[in-house]
């Protein structure tokens, strides 16, 4: 057989349902754990960022607008198309994260499986989390979930691809949309889930891929004004703090980082990550009496 | 008061409540670890009654001393508190409901004394909600793990509580009521113009025979609320007020493990469609933005008036805000009572003149003011236009600023374009359209045909810059819990 020249694949950001390089047009060099050169990652500048933040603000009302039942369907079709790319995946993430075949196989598996997870909550949360509450006087009042709008997600920095979905999942399950800054040591299994996204259903800008310096990027996005929301798991406590800072100047919510057990991102996830995104409505109306006017129904 | 009064109007005879129902002592302490106790300092300062300017009493001021020893009782109180069966510390609750209920004339009184809102407010909504909140977070404490947040959730330690002026004692019920429930302590910083009916609410958890420690209260200015927030061995902080304020207690507790949650500023649409019942409307427009002198962060301060009923909708609130009783708030006849200091007198005043300087029309009905105490007529403006002072920042004091729109996704931009996203007002009489107008709304809290309206087991907060978290309610117990 003769030796064949493999082709190398350019990895692209992922922005708005399209795939540009990064504005800046600077790359960084991503290795495999043992320092072998994998690929140029795009490095993404702060300009990136507020493209993807005005993206991710473009996707929302229609995203957010959604049924649940369709977001459910999106979900799903996004665990169907990276089951069909398992070997993909498995190879990529064996290369990020330095584990056996096996091993990266099982963290491919666990990611398939928490799509699926994530699909099956988005009409459920709002009937676990809200519904009518007994007031005591004439009115009809009912509180439901809302999703709070663009959320930025730093993600974790060792679980370049189970840890990117169990943050990115819940997020935009909820209705939200996301601006995502992929593992900086790791970014590669992150820039190929955004072909997946691009390809199951997920309309453009409701998940938006950055990959490059952490702090340099997160800065901009926590500072943002169009931002709501800004998940700091992949950031360090110094970092952390900075940006939570920053994140203070229009109230974003901040989910902070979380410690995660021994069995990494494994362990099934409870509602937190997607209640950390959601707004709760309360809508009040009178039943039968109209009040001090005195009229009725 | 009102000089251009119709014809046939009735003249009302003052009908004062006695205020001899409540004995305000000369002095007060701290509340820490149970006992009434000076400031370290040794400073006080003086409260007084807003409708009158007549000094009620001297209070000790809590300093950064203070703080660290009421953090220490808390801290201390909290292991047996929290170890208590949680049907224990409902009884404690369920018996503070009660003693407010038996008491409510009393405290009543005094708040309207030292806050200036009417008697009538005081007595039919502030008091009977404060027992309410007690009653239902009372049912909660033995039924956490029924809650939705896992089987045995746990309290977070010590609750550092900040309070405003505006809703005293229902503000300190909304904040201790489900942190005592859910097992947690209390440091509470009542507001510097109107410490009064938290001094009196210690003397209850005595009667309660409340655990020392598990609720202290401190007096005191902003100073004390920074070192109250900042102190690290507070677990929660939760805080109602300013949304200046609240983005720096943000800063303050960043990088730090303390819970969070806060109520800040509002500036709430009040959206009137062309078939919404006209007079049911202007009472609900009424209530919006002058129940409690529109010092009310959910209060309706922008009215969204279809630009076809604008004129009938007009003469009809102006016929009405004609007949509003501005005076002495004790008096049980008064529908507007004074404003709470001097200085949210100035800035309600600054904001008002702002609003003619930028050329709208502003109205109020004849109207004689005190001459003692901080008073402001209610206030209308019309041609208002979105890039209005008056239309964006929020001016706690009964000023209604007009707008007009034409379709309902006009209403709702118009109403959306804000910062905030506490409270909003839909009148129509089309289901449809309320439906699909509070679903597109960005605000907590959205009243449809009513305005205004509060229950314990509602969850109230804000987006955006509205702040974070939620109080009332199975949600409220979020705040307090270790999930």
């Amino acid at each position: 057989m003769s030796d064949r020249l493999s082709v190398f694949k350019t990895y692209k950001l992922y922005v708005g349902g399209k795939f540009p390089r990064s504005e800046s047009g600077r790359v960084y060099e991503v290795t495999d754990s043992k320092g072998n050169w994998l690929a140029n990652a795009p490095q993404s500048s702060r300009k990136d960022a507020r493209d993807a933040v005005v993206a991710a603000r473009k996707a929302f009302g229609a995203w957010s607008g959604a049924t649940a039942y369709n977001r459910g369907q999106v979900l799903y079709r996004v665990a169907e198309m990276l089951e069909g790319r398992r070997e993909q995946f498995t190879r990529e993430v064996a290369d990020a994260e330095g584990l056996s075949k096996s091993k990266a196989a099982a963290v491919v598996d666990a990611t398939i499986d928490r799509w699926v997870w994530y699909a099956g909550w988005t009409d459920k949360i709002a009937q676990v989390i809200g519904g009518a509450n007994p007031v005591a006087g004439p009115f009809f009042n009912l509180s439901s979930p809302e999703p709070t709008g663009v959320v930025a997600v730093v993600a974790p920095q060792e679980s370049s691809f189970l840890g990117l979905v169990s943050v990115v999942a819940p997020v935009i399950a909820t209705g939200n949309t996301a601006v995502v800054i992929a593992s900086e040591r790791s970014p590669l299994p992150a820039l190929s889930l955004g072909e997946v996204l691009a390809t199951s259903d997920v309309p453009g800008g409701v998940v938006n891929v950055l990959s490059g310096r952490t702090a340099e990027l997160a800065a901009p996005l926590a500072a943002h004004q169009d931002v709501n929301a800004i998940d700091l798991a992949g950031a360090d406590e110094a970092l952390a703090k900075e940006l939570e800072i920053a994140a203070a100047d229009n109230l974003k919510r901040v989910l902070r980082p979380q410690p995660v057990d021994e069995s990494g991102w494994f362990a099934t996830p409870g509602t937190d990550r997607m209640t950390a995104f959601l707004e709760t409505k309360t809508v009040w109306h009178p039943t039968g009496s109209l009040g001090a006017s005195g009229s009725s129904y | 008061m009102n000089k251009e009064k119709p014809a046939s109007a009735f003249a009302y005879a003052p009908a004062p409540e006695s205020r001899s129902v409540v004995d305000i002592a000369p002095s007060y302490g701290l509340f820490i670890d149970g006992e009434f106790t000076e400031a370290a300092d040794g400073k006080v300062f003086k409260t007084v009654s807003p409708s009158t300017e007549e000094v009620l009493s001297e209070v000790a001021q809590a300093g950064e001393a203070d703080v660290d020893r009421a953090v220490r009782a808390a801290r201390k109180a909290f292991e047996k508190w929290s170890a208590l069966p949680g049907s224990e510390r409902a009884k404690y609750l369920f018996r503070i409901a009660r003693i407010i209920q038996e008491r409510s004339r009393e405290l009543a009184v005094l708040e309207t004394l030292d806050n200036g809102k009417p008697i009538r407010e005081t007595r039919d909504a502030d008091l009977p909600l404060v027992a309410a909140h007690f009653f239902y977070y009372a049912g909660w404490a033995d039924k956490l793990g029924h809650a939705g947040f896992g089987a045995n959730p746990r309290p977070l330690g010590v609750a550092g509580q900040v309070i405003p002026w505006n809703f005293p004692l229902l503000m300190l019920a909304w904040k201790i009521a489900p942190a005592l429930a859910t097992g947690n302590t209390v440091v509470l910083k009542p507001a510097e113009t109107t410490p009064l009916s938290a001094l009196f609410f210690a003397d209850i958890c005595r009667q309660a025979g409340l655990p020392k420690g598990v609720v202290n209260i401190l007096p005191g200015y902003g100073d004390a609320g920074a070192a109250l927030v900042a102190h690290p061995d507070v677990n929660k902080v939760a805080f109602t007020g300013s949304t200046a304020v609240g983005k720096e207690i943000a800063r303050t507790v960043a990088g730090t493990r303390k819970k969070l949650t806060l109520e800040l500023g509002g500036k709430g649409a009040n959206i009137v469609f062309d078939d919404a019942p006209i007079d049911q409307a202007v009472e609900g427009i009424v209530n919006g933005i002058f129940f409690n002198q529109g010092q009310v962060c959910c209060a309706g301060s922008r009215l969204l008036v279809q630009e076809s009923v604008h004129d009938e909708l007009l003469d009809s609130l102006k016929r009405r805000l004609s007949t509003l009783r501005l005076g002495d708030p004790l008096d049980k006849n008064t529908d507007i009572g004074a404003i709470n200091s001097a200085e949210q007198l100035a800035r309600i005043t600054a904001l008002a003149e702002r609003g003619e300087a930028e050329g709208a029309e502003r109205w109020s009905p004849a109207c004689e003011l005190p001459e003692s105490g901080y008073w402001f007529a209610p206030t209308l403006f019309t041609g208002v236009t979105q890039a209005h002072t008056i239309a964006r920042d929020e001016i706690f004091g009964p000023v209604l600023s007009v707008l007009t729109f034409r379709t309902p996704d006009e209403a709702v931009a118009k109403a959306n374009n804000t910062q905030y996203g506490l409270s909003a007002g839909i009148w129509t009489e089309k289901g449809s359209r309320i439906l699909a107008v509070a679903n597109k709304l960005r605000a907590g809290v959205v009243w449809s045909n009513t305005f205004n309206k509060f229950d314990p087991t509602s969850p109230f907060g804000g987006y955006k810059e509205s702040g974070f978290g939620r109080e009332g309610g199975r949600h409220g117990l979020e705040a307090y819990l270790d999930v």
